[in-house]
Formats: C-alpha cells, structure tokens, sequence
C-alpha cells in the first residue's frame, strides 16, 4: 500500500448528466481544500473577532515571527514522520544548541560564525546518531529519540551545572527578532519569516521534486516494498532524522534571538511540532503528509495559543486544548482514511 | 480426527514463544557486577537494608509496569502513564486530606480515576481507530493541563494510618513489595493461564486475524487500556501513601511514562506485542532499580544518571531487538 505522494482526483470531475447547484459547487471546492486551512481561518476569525488589531500587517508579520521555529520545527518533524518514525529528541537539542551557542560564543560577535557551523555539526551528528539507531539497531525510533533526550538534557545540565553561562551574540540575536525595516505594505519583514519562507519553499522541492522525497514517502508507506524496489531504507531514514535535527538546529538559532538564553529553551517543542504535523493530516506510521498542511498544523496550534492568551485562559490549559485538538485530528484523518473515496 | 472423550484438551501455554529467562540472567549478571563493583570501592553492597531499598524504590515502578506489559502485549502503548500516576496521587491524598476514616473512599476514588483515564486511552484506540502513541499522548496532555491549571503544589495529604503502605512492614517484608506482589500474581494469571491472557496475545500478534477468530478484539484493547489505568493508579496511591501527599510533579518527575516502557522492552516483550512475558517485565524493574542504587553509591549527580538511564535504555533495546528474529527479513 505505498502511495507515493498521494495526490487528490482531478479538480471539476463530475459524473456526467449531472447538474451542479452553485451550493454543490461550493461544498465540493470546500472539500478540496485540507481542512486544516479551513481550521486555521475559523481560528483566526474568531481571534480577529476578539481583538481587531491583530488583522493588521504589522501584528501579523509578528506573530508569523513568533511562529517561526514551530513551523521550521514541523517541516523537519513531517519528513521524519512520512518516513514512518517519530523525532522526539529535537526538544533537547534546541536547549543544546541554545547553551551551547552561550557558552563557546560567550557574547562575542566575531565567534558567532563558527558557531553556528558548530552547531550545525551537532545537529548532523545527533540526527546520524538516531538515525542510526533505529534503522541499524533497530530501536523503535521513539525510544531511540527518547533516549537522545535523556542524554541531550543529562549532558547539557552536566555540563552546565543546571544553570547556563555565557551569553548570545547580539547578531545571532539579530536573526530570530531582527527585521528588514522600511518595506512597503508590512512595515517591518523579520528575518525570521524570511527564513521560513526559504526553509519551506527548501522542504517543498526536497519533498516533491526530488528522488529522495519519493523514498521517503516509498519507505514509510511501506517499508519491504520499498527496499524490494531498491530503495536504500537506512539511508532515507537516516537522512530524515538528519533533516529533523537540521530543522531542530534553526529553530534554535531563532529561538535564541526570540526567547534568549535558558535552560529549558526547547521544553515541549517536540510534541508541539509532532502536534502540528498531525494536524496537517500526516499519519503516524508513515507513508502520508504534505509540507503545506504541517505549515498549516503549526500556524493554527500558535493562533490556538493566541486566542487561549486573549480568552484568558491559565497557560496550563494550552496542553490541554492541544491534546483536545490532536485527537480531534487524529479521529478525522482516521475516518478520512477509511471512507473509500 | 476424533476427540478422545475425557481427556481435557491441553492448550498450549501462554507466550512461551518467548521465555523470560534472558531478562532474569541480564538481572544476575547486573547484580553480580554491582555487588563486584560496590564492594570493591569499600561499600556493602548485599545487606538487607540494601535490598530493601532496591525492592522498594521498583514498587511505583513495578506496577507501572505491570499494567504497561498488558498494554504492549496486546499492541497498543500507552504514553498517559506519568499523568495518571500524578492525577490518582492526588486524587487519593485530596479526598483523604488526613482523616483516618476517609482511606477506604480516598483509595477508591484514585482508583476510578485511574480506570477512567485508561477508559478514554482504550475508547480513543479502539472505538475511533486513533494510533496509540498520539490517542494516549493526546490524554496526557488533557490531563497534564488539568491537573497544572487547578493544582500548582502538594494537595491534601493522607492520614497517618495510611503511610503503612509506603513505609511499613509485615514480617519484615515492606507493604509496598506485598502489594507489587499481589498485583503481579493477579496479572501473571490473567495473561498466562485465563483465557483473557489468550486473546491479549491473539490481538496484539494480529488484530485482524484475532477479530476474524471471533475474538471482541474492542472489549480487549479497552479492557488492558483500564487494567494499566488501574496499575498506574493503584502507584499512584502508593506513591502519595510514601510522599505524605499528592503532587502535580510526582509522575513526570519519575519519567513513569518512559521508564516503563523502557522496562516492559528490556524485559524481552516485543514492543509490536503478542510476544514476550510478564515476569521479564519485573526483571527488568529490579534491574533499573539496582542500577540506581550503584549510581546512589557513587553519589552520581542526577544529571549523569539522567545522561546514564538514556545510554542503557538505547543499548539494552538495541540488544534485545536482534533477538528473535528468524529467517531473511528486509531491515525495516
């Protein structure tokens, strides 16, 4: 049952001798759309409703800032997930990188180069690490992931003594809250969009246009099939993970500019991209999933965020209005794929 | 061929597909090499105080277990374990909020509450057709927001009486060990000699083939989903009984979630289920807990035997996932 980037059935396809009403053209336009999209406009709606100034461009512009390492977060989680694994360890490794980048950077502008390729390295070698583990060991990725967690924190907090030291360089700063100022129509265009608009339009041709995007869905849709037809499984496994961890490397550098330098930088963001991937119709098993709708699945989780905050609801209730959610998206794509289409 | 009148049928044992001896040899090689290994940086390792604590500290961890190995064996998982054990210790120490004649009511309660969180896992995965890892993920996080949302500190607290659970002993043997005992006893039966252990194994080697069996494959993911809500409740109570009182921390604090599963996989049941035994599971909880009493005596720091638990848990599941593999198979 591999289905290499499942497509939908041609637009305006009709039985013929049949007669659209304006009303069944609409419910079958609606149908075409992922619902998430559908989702996300009810949300924003509702938070436009409430607060007015969140409509205009330069609230927007910040609040797809804000957004930013979740949606990068996601996009690198989705290629994991269609390969049929899960990455929980990125969490961990965004607190990493954040220390990290504090501690040999120490402040000092003129480091912040190496820096960054440092922790590029590191998240190369994290992802290898998972990636290698489960598909050459055979550790059910969750535990491989889990696992790297637990390692990620122990060493991190080893290492820093639970309290981090250093400080960030103001320009790595600069790439998570700076902006390009005077441009027309928004105001101001963070980089941060910037950098999300390149990591998606990246992970789209990865994804799409690419032998090794059509792997990754071949070896998650079913994974003999896959390398019966000569595909190399540890090697698009491995390559996932090393996207995932990538994807965890740059949210953490926006992060570091976004919410600075703690110790408990990249708490939960693991779940909350898998979360968001889920949302965007992605199944847990692999095989489906498309970069729109995991963007989709990370922008509607933060306008659920911003409207619990304008509702005035305690933070702790964000979980739960997650779980409610990823269940409810769950149960969805579930029935989605049962109904013969 | 004709049935021999008056003979019963023996039906084959239950898993002995896959015996648990490896798990309890890894256990002795582990002690051996603790006992070696404490001894000779002057410590002592084999005392009766000693043992006490390793068997006490797998008690919360044990009946985790115990109810997570039901769960794996039929093929599901479930991730809500931590939050249940946080959400039934309080529950327990809130209703009994120190009076002695509240005990019964307070346990009662915890334990509802835990049948109910294993109710939602069971209906989720089984009745809409939810994977396992996002159905239960997505509970614990409902009841994760909950519980911090109304409870930021200890609550309640259980009456003294009741700390006989955590910390007294029936002729030397602590309560909690008894308890972990009895409900080990129950569980053992139940997956090797009832015939709900039959169809556990059925539905987790094979869902569809189990359904078209006959077997109600529904009522049985549902059943071990509420049996390990009751196993992390019944923790949970032991838990607030040792601690005095419930707290929003006190699962998660324990990773009861990971740990468990770390366990029931080190004790040599397939994670895919249908395969494994319940008394490797326990093996292997004495195993963790023996690993952290040498990591006590050397005085770790908590953040190495975080980075230490990460290290065994991969390597050990790396080991046991060679095992048992039979014949050419695609590395999938």
């Amino acid at each position: 049952m591999t289905t290499i980037a499942p497509r939908r059935p041609p637009a305006g396809r009709s039985r013929p001798g049949t007669v659209q009403t304006a009303a069944q053209a609409v419910l079958k336009a609606l149908h075409r759309i992922a619902p998430i999209w559908l989702l996300l406009a009810a949300a924003l709606a509702v938070v436009v409703w409430r607060d007015p100034a969140f409509a205009e461009p330069h609230s927007l512009t910040t609040f797809l800032k804000r957004g930013a390492p979740l949606i990068i977060l996601a996009l690198g989680q989705l290629f994991v997930i269609i390969a049929g694994e899960l990455d929980l360890s990125v969490g961990a490794l965004i607190t990493a990188c954040v220390v990290i980048a504090a501690r040999l950077g120490a402040g000092d502008p003129a480091r912040t180069w190496w820096v960054v390729l440092l922790l590029i390295a590191f998240g190369l070698l994290v992802g290898v690490f998972n990636g290698l583990v489960t598909s050459v060991l055979r550790v059910p990725s969750f535990i491989t992931t889990l696992g790297t967690m637990l390692m990620l924190n122990g060493a991190v907090f080893l290492w820093t003594g639970g309290s981090p030291t250093g400080s960030l360089a103001a320009n790595l700063r600069q790439l998570g809250r700076g902006s390009i100022t005077d441009v027309p129509v928004v105001g101001q265009l963070p980089y941060a969009v910037i950098a999300v608009a390149l990591a998606v339009t990246a992970g789209y041709l990865l994804l799409r246009r690419t032998n090794f995007g059509h792997r990754v869905y071949a070896t998650g849709g079913g994974p003999r099939t896959a390398w019966l037809s000569g595909v190399d499984t540890t090697q698009v496994r491995v390559s996932a993970f090393v996207v995932s961890a990538l994807s965890g490397v740059g949210a953490a550098i926006l992060l570091a500019g976004l919410a600075g330098l703690s110790a408990n930088a990249g708490d939960g963001y693991e779940f909350q991209a898998i979360s968001a991937v889920v949302f965007g119709g992605a199944v847990i098993g692999g095989g489906r999933g498309r970069i729109s709708a995991a963007v989709g699945g990370a922008l509607t989780l933060e306008v659920l965020f911003t409207l619990l905050n304008l509702l005035g609801f305690a933070k702790p209730l964000r979980d739960t209005v997650q779980g409610i959610t990823i269940i409810g998206a769950a149960v969805f794509t579930a029935y989605r794929l049962r109904r013969p289409r | 061929m004709t049935a021999v009148v008056g003979r019963p049928i023996r039906l084959p044992r239950i898993g002995q597909n896959r015996s648990s001896w490896p798990a309890w040899l890894v256990l002795a090689l582990v002690l051996g090499s603790s006992w070696v290994l404490v001894n000779s940086t002057g410590g002592d390792f084999i005392t009766i105080q000693n043992l006490q604590n390793i068997a006490q500290r797998s008690v919360a961890l044990g009946l985790v277990a115990t109810g997570q190995t039901l769960v794996i064996l039929a093929g599901s998982l479930d991730m809500s374990v931590a939050y249940t054990v946080s959400i039934t210790a309080i529950a327990a120490s809130v209703v009994m909020d120190g009076r002695p004649d509240r005990i019964a009511y307070g346990v009662a309660v915890a334990l509802a509450v835990g049948a109910c969180v294993g109710l939602a896992n069971g209906l989720v995965i089984a009745g809409l057709g939810v994977n396992a890892f996002i159905a239960t993920f997505g509970i614990a996080l409902i009841v994760r927001g909950a519980l911090n949302a109304t409870f930021d500190n200890v609550a309640g607290s259980v009456p003294t009486d009741f700390q006989v659970l955590g910390y007294g002993t029936v002729a030397g043997l602590p309560v909690g060990i008894l308890l972990l005992a009895g409900v080990v006893a129950v569980a053992w039966y139940l997956m090797h000699r009832a015939r709900f252990g039959y169809h556990v194994y059925a539905v987790g080697g094979g869902l569809e083939t189990a359904r078209l069996s006959g077997i109600r494959t529904r009522s049985v993911l549902i059943a071990v989903h509420v049996l390990c809500g009751v196993c992390a409740a019944l923790s949970g109570v032991f838990l607030a009984s040792r601690l005095g009182a419930g707290s929003p921390w006190v699962g998660p604090q324990g990773a009861y979630d990971l740990e468990s599963i770390a366990a029931v996989v080190l004790g040599g049941v397939a994670l895919g289920g249908g395969r494994g035994r319940l008394l490797g599971t326990i093996s292997a909880v004495l195993m963790l807990a023996v690993v952290d009493s040498v990591f006590n005596h050397f005085e770790a720091d908590s953040f190495l035997r975080t980075l230490g638990r990460g290290v065994i848990i991969i390597g050990a599941v790396a080991l046991y996932a060679r095992r048992g593999e039979r014949g050419w198979q695609a590395p999938s």
